[in-house]
């Protein structure tokens, strides 16, 4: 790999060890991938020192009386070095995506003591090195919209593929250790969607059918992904333009069935403006129609559920915008959930303090559901007692809902996902 | 004397180990995947599903699913559970920085495909400093 002098002096340790370690881990990086140099980023999005379940067994016992060493578990989990490094500030704007378990209300989640410290003891290191602990899937929710062509370093496949497609930054889906290493130096590989020639499509699907809910561009979304796998479909005859919320069901599902990191479609993403643009002298390997049949195809995908008796209903996978919080809200408001039922509802914590201030979050509590953030029922491995099936309105959560948490598993739109919580029976299917 | 076979390829991760081969033609998820606690493929759609790789050459097409791969694979290294090396040929960042952190050597981009050349139970020699991948073959 090429580096520049300044590079070159950071590896060389001019900044300390912490920074030399993270510029090595960097160029590793990049040379594995073929990357022929390091590209600056001020845009860092990843997940943040282990408290997730699976990775809270690797961290490192805190002696008796002692504070948790968050610089070696940062070194260890972080940054993959076997000796403990003095982690200094980091140097570019860094977001901490979701964590494990809700700030306010792990108790309803029935999060651990151990759990809570972990958390606590994270989060404060977050504070102290200057990671923003916003602790959301949806970063771009909150304020962080990169800018048109900015280079990024996020991970998150659904934020990824938003941010890609939909707003035109440039990132690759980065690991824990790449985004860590980021944070500290600044640079990310050059290589894959920071450059012209991978964001260029790939398929082109030609859409037949009226899509027009959230649902439908989910399951799109999903069918799509598992066609293409991890390339970059163009989508024609859109007719309806969507929105955010749209997009971002649309994007989640197509990056959890087949690890599609971009997408265009003509005349609504900003690169492509026409079909020729977005696939910009590129071969156009397949060509598929998306019509009712593959709609239908989509939805038996996920007919793996058996029972109607819905003890848990889940929505804001990805966390929910402000505008999903209040159509669950108007849907609750002055309904009592069935005594069998529990319905959770995730939404970053900003948009959380909106829907306190608002009345959402009273209409959705005095039905017996709850409004939660910083967390997330597949993630944090955080639900009520005793769930077997579930329903959700998301294609993303419920394709990790069965792997993860092994409950049966319904999909529908939020309007059946609320009516299941009130009667606790499933009626919805695809209308 | 068995038959050999001499593969060439780049370097990813630098490193020379030898094991017997576990050879996959789909795609490996980590995340929900695997467990790091024991090496073993655990997608209940997968052809190893119940398969562990521990001090395996892992040969297969590349790396798929969540961003957390490099953090599983770095978790199944410190649990012991590495395999011994690895050979793949669709580069993804996930599967770029998971050999990284697996910290095993690791080629990639070889002159014919190592899926169909090897077969689960050969011997395979890789040399990821050079990119050469050395295969006894056990029949």
């Amino acid at each position: 790999m090429q580096l520049t002098d300044n590079e070159k002096a950071v590896l060389d340790g001019s900044e300390g060890a912490a920074r030399a370690h993270a510029m090595d881990l960097l160029v590793r990086y990049g040379k594995a991938l073929g990357a022929e140099k390091l590209v600056d980023t001020n845009n860092v999005c990843g997940g943040f020192v282990g408290a997730l379940p699976g990775r809270r067994d690797l961290l490192p016992k805190v002696p008796e009386g002692e504070e948790r060493d968050m610089d070696q578990v940062y070194s260890l989990l972080n940054l993959d070095s076997d000796v403990r490094l003095d982690i200094p500030p980091v140097k570019a704007m860094t977001y901490r995506l979701i964590d494990a378990m809700d700030h306010d209300q792990y108790k309803v989640q029935r999060v651990t003591d151990e759990t809570i410290q972990i958390v606590k003891d994270v989060n404060k290191f977050c504070g102290k090195v200057g990671i923003n602990a916003c602790n959301t899937c949806t970063p771009y929710q909150i304020g962080n919209v990169p800018v048109y062509g900015e280079h990024c370093a996020w991970m998150e496949s659904s934020a990824v593929i938003y941010i890609n497609s939909v707003v035109g930054a440039r990132t690759n889906v980065e690991g824990a250790h790449s985004a860590s290493a980021a944070a500290l130096v600044g640079k990310i590989p050059y290589w894959g969607y920071h450059t012209d020639e991978h964001r260029r499509g790939t398929h082109r699907i030609d859409v037949d059918y009226e899509i027009e809910s959230m649902l439908d561009w989910g399951l799109m979304g999903y069918w799509i992904g598992e066609k293409v796998k991890h390339y970059v479909p163009v989508l024609t005859g859109i007719k309806a333009p969507p929105n955010p919320n749209k997009l971002k069901h649309f994007g989640a599902a197509a990056a959890s069935s087949g690890g599609v990191e971009m997408y265009h479609i003509e005349g609504v993403t900003p690169e492509a403006r026409t079909l020729d643009d977005a696939f910009r002298g590129n071969e156009v390997r397949d060509v598929m129609k998306f019509g009712r049949k593959e709609l239908e195809e989509a939805y038996g995908y996920f007919s793996t559920a058996k029972s109607r008796d819905v003890d848990f209903i889940v929505l804001g996978c990805p966390h929910a915008s402000l505008e999903q919080v209040k159509l669950v809200a108007e849907l609750l408001d002055g309904k009592k959930l069935s005594v069998n039922t529990n319905l959770w509802i995730f939404t970053p914590k900003a948009l959380k303090s909106m829907a306190d201030r608002i009345g959402y979050t009273e209409k959705i509590e005095k039905a017996g559901a709850y409004l939660m953030s910083d967390s997330c029922s597949a993630l944090s491995k955080v639900y009520p007692e005793g769930v077997k099936v579930a329903a959700t309105d998301s294609a993303k959560q419920a394709h990790y809902l069965p792997a993860i948490l092994k409950f049966e598993t319904w999909l529908g739109s939020t309007e059946q996902c609320v009516n299941a919580a009130i009667t606790g029976r499933w009626s919805g299917g695809l209308s | 004397m068995s038959r050999k076979t001499i593969l060439k390829g780049r370097s990813v991760v630098d490193g020379v180990a030898e094991a017997e081969a576990l050879v996959t033609s789909q795609a490996i998820s980590g995340f929900g995947g695997t467990d790091s606690k024991t090496g073993m493929i655990i997608e209940v759609r997968h052809e190893l599903c119940g398969k562990s790789f521990k001090d395996k050459v892992l040969v297969f097409p590349g790396a798929k699913g969540s961003s957390g791969w490099a953090s599983h694979f770095q978790s199944a290294r410190l649990a012991g559970n590495a395999p011994a090396a690895m050979i793949f040929n669709i580069m993804t960042t996930k599967m770029a920085l998971g050999a990284v952190v697996t910290r095993v050597p690791a080629v990639t981009d070889l002159d014919q495909n190592p899926i169909e050349i090897i077969k689960t139970g050969d011997w395979v020699k890789v040399d990821g400093t050079n990119g050469i991948v050395e295969i006894t073959h056990k029949d």
